[in-house]
């Protein structure tokens, strides 16, 4: 028999937080993908909404493209707040 | 532990001077606390011993599940089957995080089952003795989840990413096997003359073989070495066991109860207890498949694996008529508009 295809489980907790991948788990289809995350990753009240994805719909960066892909960011620091200065007589900014 | 005495495929751990340059890069990422991920550069005995190393955990899960379901419908009341029940479905799903993290190394999942019907992978020897009586669940819960925890806790920091993720995720759920066990511990001890004697007899049979689960002294082994070097090992064998000892002692005796062993005292020098001669032949034949149970384990696992295989292929077929049909009304409404 064929494997059941894999799928990537995210869950989306109370605290209004976007979904986030928890894991994954084998399936025959979509909807028996839900119910198994459902056993799986939600046994304690983890969460209020599910998405279930087949693992082979991702496309994720290479590992040898992280410093192509994120390395440029390091060379802007004046994108972060901080990297301005503002007078403590100016107040809260 | 629920991985005992893995094998890494090395006969000598390599010096820095010897490694690749792959090989060195990759060992100061580990030096360095960087977690490795699933499709970055990794040497083969590295991605080999973690393979065993997360099947034999995630086998043990899974075989962990037959000496509790034995106590499922023998429960003593509907609130301890509820609680029973509840652990034994984390056990299942322990396993399959397992798997999970086990797959991100190249290996499929229907391998992994294979190698666990067929008896070829290893799982926790602990799991093959029998669980006589209803003391035994709460003893095993106390201590065989209490060895566990002890060692899961520091792979929550393996260099493994997705083995670090998974046993966070095991490490939280866990402790509420240890505590469901302990507090069913206190009602025996609190009970009639023949509850604690029965909480006393379980402690006997099981105090030894939960100490094995550690697993032998491994100060000579050039395995330890080098999963520890690799960080997927992170104490010795003897560390956890003790750390273990010293736990479980003051719980013991707050239960009431003796650990059946003369040799047991406290070592004001050491600062730890000193406790008596394990008895490594036993854990031998147990992990070379004549423990108590080795056989109706691997009879359970192979029928439910047999006896389920209808189940798994009604499901497969659903799927791909669903799949028909739903493909079949998309091409009538393309026609139809």
């Amino acid at each position: 028999m064929k494997e059941w295809p894999l799928f990537e489980i995210f869950i989306r907790s109370s605290h209004g937080l976007a979904h986030r991948h928890v894991g994954s788990l084998h399936a025959a289809d979509e909807n028996m993908a839900l119910q198994a995350a459902r056993d799986v990753y939600t046994r304690r009240g983890e969460g209020t909404s599910m998405w279930v994805v087949r693992s082979s719909h991702i496309v994720a960066s290479a590992p040898e493209d992280k410093e192509l892909n994120f390395d440029a960011a390091d060379t802007k620091p004046y994108r972060h707040p901080t990297f301005f200065d503002v007078p403590d007589e100016v107040g809260h900014m | 532990m629920y991985a005992q005495m893995v094998n890494t495929g090395v006969s000598r751990v390599e010096s820095r001077e010897e490694m690749s340059p792959e090989a060195r890069r990759f060992q100061e990422r580990v030096d360095a606390d960087i977690r490795i991920e699933p499709r970055e550069w990794m040497p083969e005995a590295y991605r080999k011993t973690l393979i065993r190393q997360i099947s034999q955990h995630a086998h043990s899960e899974i075989v962990g599940m037959l000496p509790e379901g034995n106590w499922i419908t023998r429960a003593p009341n509907l609130e301890r089957k509820a609680i029973l029940l509840a652990k034994v479905q984390d056990e299942a799903g322990h396993g399959l995080y397992l798997y999970s993290a086990a797959e991100t190394l190249g290996v499929s999942r229907e391998e992994l089952t294979r190698q666990l019907v067929t008896g070829e992978a290893k799982y926790s020897s602990i799991f093959n003795y029998p669980t006589l009586t209803w003391a035994d669940i709460g003893v095993i819960g106390w201590l065989v989840d209490g060895a566990a925890i002890m060692n899961q806790i520091p792979l929550q920091r393996c260099s493994y990413g997705p083995y670090a993720r998974a046993m966070i995720r095991v490490c939280k759920e866990e402790s509420f096997h240890q505590r469901q066990g302990y507090a069913s511990l206190m009602v025996l001890a609190k009970g009639s003359a023949e509850q604690k004697e029965m909480l006393q007899d379980a402690l006997n049979r099981w105090w030894w073989p939960s100490l094995m689960m550690f697993g032998p002294p491994d100060a000579e082994s050039v395995h330890s070495a080098q999963s520890a070097r690799w960080k997927i090992k992170l104490f010795s064998n003897d560390e956890l066991r003790q750390r273990f000892v010293d736990q479980t002692i003051p719980q013991a005796e707050y239960l009431g109860i003796t650990l059946p062993d003369p040799d047991l005292r406290w070592n004001e020098e050491r600062g730890h207890y000193d406790y008596g001669k394990i008895d490594w032949a036993e854990f031998q034949a147990v992990v070379a498949g004549n423990g108590p149970c080795n056989r109706q384990r691997m009879q359970s696992v192979n029928s439910a694996f047999y006896d389920g295989a209808w189940v798994r292929e009604a499901a497969a077929a659903h799927a791909t008529k669903t799949a028909e049909r739903a493909a079949q009304s998309n091409a009538e409404q393309k026609r139809a508009s």
